[in-house]
């Protein structure tokens, strides 16, 4: 049984109450995935919509100057964090200039 | 002093519920012990509404209703007789807002069984306050004829509840009855 | 330490209520009107603006939303009121259970009332009986002195580190609600509120440091957070009683959690709670100069259930019976009391019989002369061997 492992009834904090914050850093939600969004560069404007809507703060904003081929120059970029995107494609959804294409994962 | 109970009867927005906390009041000061309770739910102006006091020198457990009263005050001599001669106990008092005389009243009864006290409160009450709310009257008309309290403590208690001038109208109120009323012999 | 003095005042059980919540120098109040509760919640409004108590008042939408806002303000730290009855305790009967589950040491008096429909604004403990199994400590007085003793008792009992849960105090709609009579209040409060010292006991919420309450618990973790609940049940029934016996220290008034009455050579034993418990003692009194042998037990505690001292209490006697102001629809044994008492003897070798009696429903009259005709109905059941396994409902049209 996997109980075995989990803390008595007494280990537990009163109610349940979970007593250091930011704890989902430690739960990888990444391996959920079985589609992945994927950012195209050149076609992203940097609008951060996608920033907004992921649900587990999984879209990164990377101090990384970018030059499009057309010549157009972005100061960052944006980039998603695999280790926590669960695959739910709402950036993919959300995307006003459809930049984010969604693969099958191959595992 | 044994236990009295005490029913109220009155009309809704003449006092009787404040009357019935005044005597428990000033008999809690006094060192006795009190009950003080509406008939409860009735809370409309002019319905006939009835009040309670229950006083022991001994500590009162039971929270049953009075249904055999000791003594019945009635504020409102309208009030149809039947009301509130209910369950009056024999050689009990009827203490009653009224002009007519104790000889008078036996007669409208029908009941020799028990005491009567007449007060013209109405008359007491323009006369003091200047509106005809007859309850402080009939307060210190029940402490002359039926002595649960002093009406030095009912003065007390109407001091502390009331402001200033409306106190003093209110103990005027208490003395004139106290002193007007009549008993039964 | 200060010595408390004591003013005698004439006050009905809601404003020792109110009484009581100010010389405990509650933080929040949150609550909205019903009957007949409402007056309460006016006198602490007074209290306020009076400047006699420091109190943030919370006016809501709703009984569901003054639970709510009770423990959204525990949950912070702060000491809180609330008091509801009849529908209103049923609308907040949700958050009950959030107010338990999390832990939260809030107070809240029930001035108990009968349930709709239909509409009645007069008094039974159908209420009360419905939040039997919300995880709150419960406790139901019989005078306006004991509510004020135990609304301060309740602060200890809920904000001990043993037992962190809420508590209810409950009593008599109207019947002790709206009556008055002389109750022993604080002139010094100071010394009410060194018995209630302010310790920050639970788990509360700070943003310098940050952590979750009421996360979900999936199955392999709800089980052991429930069962804390039942653990700290069990301890708190030890506070009660050690609270309740340095209150009778400190100030020279205790309840114990039952009440006995003249059942030392009783064979027969009337078991009741709230105020009802007054009548009955009156009537055994009566009862007693007619030779009748007959007894007083009182409910103090309803949760967590006093079942030793029940058990003790009727060991020997030969009938008990429960007179119970609420009705489990569908039960053989209506009574909610009747029925844990049944269930608390099923180990005893040798039991009373048991009389479950439904009475005052909806605040039918209930005089000693009825406590009296119970008793006799009880007694000749007995002689007759024919106590029934059910039910009897005292005083209805049929």
């Amino acid at each position: 049984m996997q109980g075995k492992q989990l803390p008595k009834w007494n280990e537990i904090p009163p109610g349940g109450a979970i007593l250091e914050p930011g704890n989902s850093v430690k739960r990888p939600t990444g391996d959920w995935r079985t589609f992945r969004p994927i950012i195209d560069k050149e076609k992203c404007v940097r609008c951060l919509l996608c920033w907004v809507y992921c649900p587990d703060a999984a879209i990164k904003i990377i101090d990384e100057p970018y030059r499009t081929a057309s010549g157009k120059e972005w100061k960052f970029s944006v980039e998603v964090d695999y280790t926590f995107c669960k695959g739910c494609g709402i950036c993919v959804e959300e995307c006003p200039v459809k930049a984010i294409e969604f693969v099958e994962e191959v595992k | 002093m044994s236990r009295i109970e005490i029913r109220w009867h009155g009309r809704g927005g003449q006092g009787a519920v404040t009357a019935a906390v005044i005597v428990a009041e000033a008999a809690i000061a006094e060192g006795k012990y009190a009950q003080a309770y509406p008939e409860f739910g009735a809370e409309r102006r002019g319905a006939p509404v009835r009040a309670y006091t229950r006083v022991d020198t001994n500590p009162i457990y039971t929270r049953a209703p009075i249904r055999n009263p000791d003594v019945v005050v009635v504020l409102d001599p309208s009030l149809p007789k039947e009301l509130y001669l209910e369950g009056l106990k024999s050689g009990g008092y009827l203490i009653i807002n009224t002009k007519k005389s104790v000889k008078e009243v036996y007669e409208s009864i029908g009941r020799s069984d028990i005491r009567v006290a007449v007060v013209d409160a109405t008359r007491i009450a323009l006369e003091t306050l200047g509106v005809p709310i007859v309850n402080t009257a009939m307060v210190g008309a029940l402490v002359r004829v039926v002595p649960i309290a002093r009406i030095e403590t009912i003065e007390e208690v109407i001091r502390a509840s009331f402001s200033g001038r409306l106190a003093e109208a209110n103990i005027s109120a208490v003395r004139r009855a106290y002193e007007e009323v009549k008993v039964s012999t | 330490m200060q010595e408390v003095k004591w003013r005698r005042l004439p006050l009905n059980s809601n404003y020792a209520v109110a009484y009581a919540v100010k010389d405990c120098d509650v933080d929040v109040i949150a609550a909205y009107p019903i009957t007949p509760q409402t007056t309460v919640v006016e006198k602490l409004s007074e209290f306020i603006a009076n400047g006699e108590l420091d109190a943030e008042m919370i006016h809501v939408e709703s009984e569901h939303s003054a639970l709510s806002a009770a423990i959204g303000a525990a949950a912070v730290g702060a000491r809180t009121f609330t008091a509801t009855a009849a529908q209103g305790l049923e609308l907040m009967h949700e958050m009950l259970h959030i107010a338990s589950g999390l832990r939260l040491p809030i107070v809240m008096t029930i001035a108990t009332r009968a349930l709709s429909a239909p509409i009645s604004i007069w008094c039974d403990y159908s209420d009360l009986m419905n939040t039997r199994d919300a995880s709150w400590i419960t406790l139901i007085a019989s005078s306006a002195q004991e509510v004020y003793d135990s609304v301060i008792q309740a602060y200890r009992i809920a904000e001990d580190p043993r037992v962190l849960l809420p508590v209810m105090v409950a009593y008599d709609g109207f019947i002790m609600s709206h009556t008055y009579e002389p109750v022993y209040v604080a002139e010094n409060p100071e010394v009410i509120r060194e018995f209630v010292p302010r310790r920050k006991t639970w788990l509360t919420l700070d943003p310098d440091k940050p952590i979750t309450l009421g996360p979900i618990a999936n199955p392999d973790w709800y089980y052991e957070i429930k069962y804390q609940q039942v653990v700290a049940m069990e301890e708190a029934y030890k506070v009660i009683k050690e609270v309740d016996e340095e209150f009778g220290r400190r100030f020279g008034r205790s309840y114990g959690v039952i009440e006995k009455y003249r059942i030392e050579d009783a064979d027969i034993v009337l078991l009741t709670y709230g105020g009802l418990f007054g009548t009955v003692r009156e009537a055994i009194d009566a009862m007693r100069k007619r030779g009748i042998n007959v007894g007083g037990l009182r409910l103090r505690l309803w949760r967590p259930f006093p079942a030793e001292e029940i058990i003790e209490s009727v060991k020997g006697k030969k009938l008990v019976i429960v007179l119970d102001r609420a009705i489990s629809y569908g039960a053989r044994i209506a009574g909610p009391v009747a029925l844990e008492l049944m269930s608390t003897m099923y180990r005893m070798s040798e039991k009373p019989e048991v009389l479950s009696v439904v009475v005052g429903i909806g605040q039918r009259t209930v005089t000693e002369e009825d406590i009296a005709e119970i008793t006799a109905l009880g007694m000749k059941y007995l002689e007759e061997k024919r106590v029934p396994n059910q039910t009897i409902y005292w005083g209805v049209r049929a």
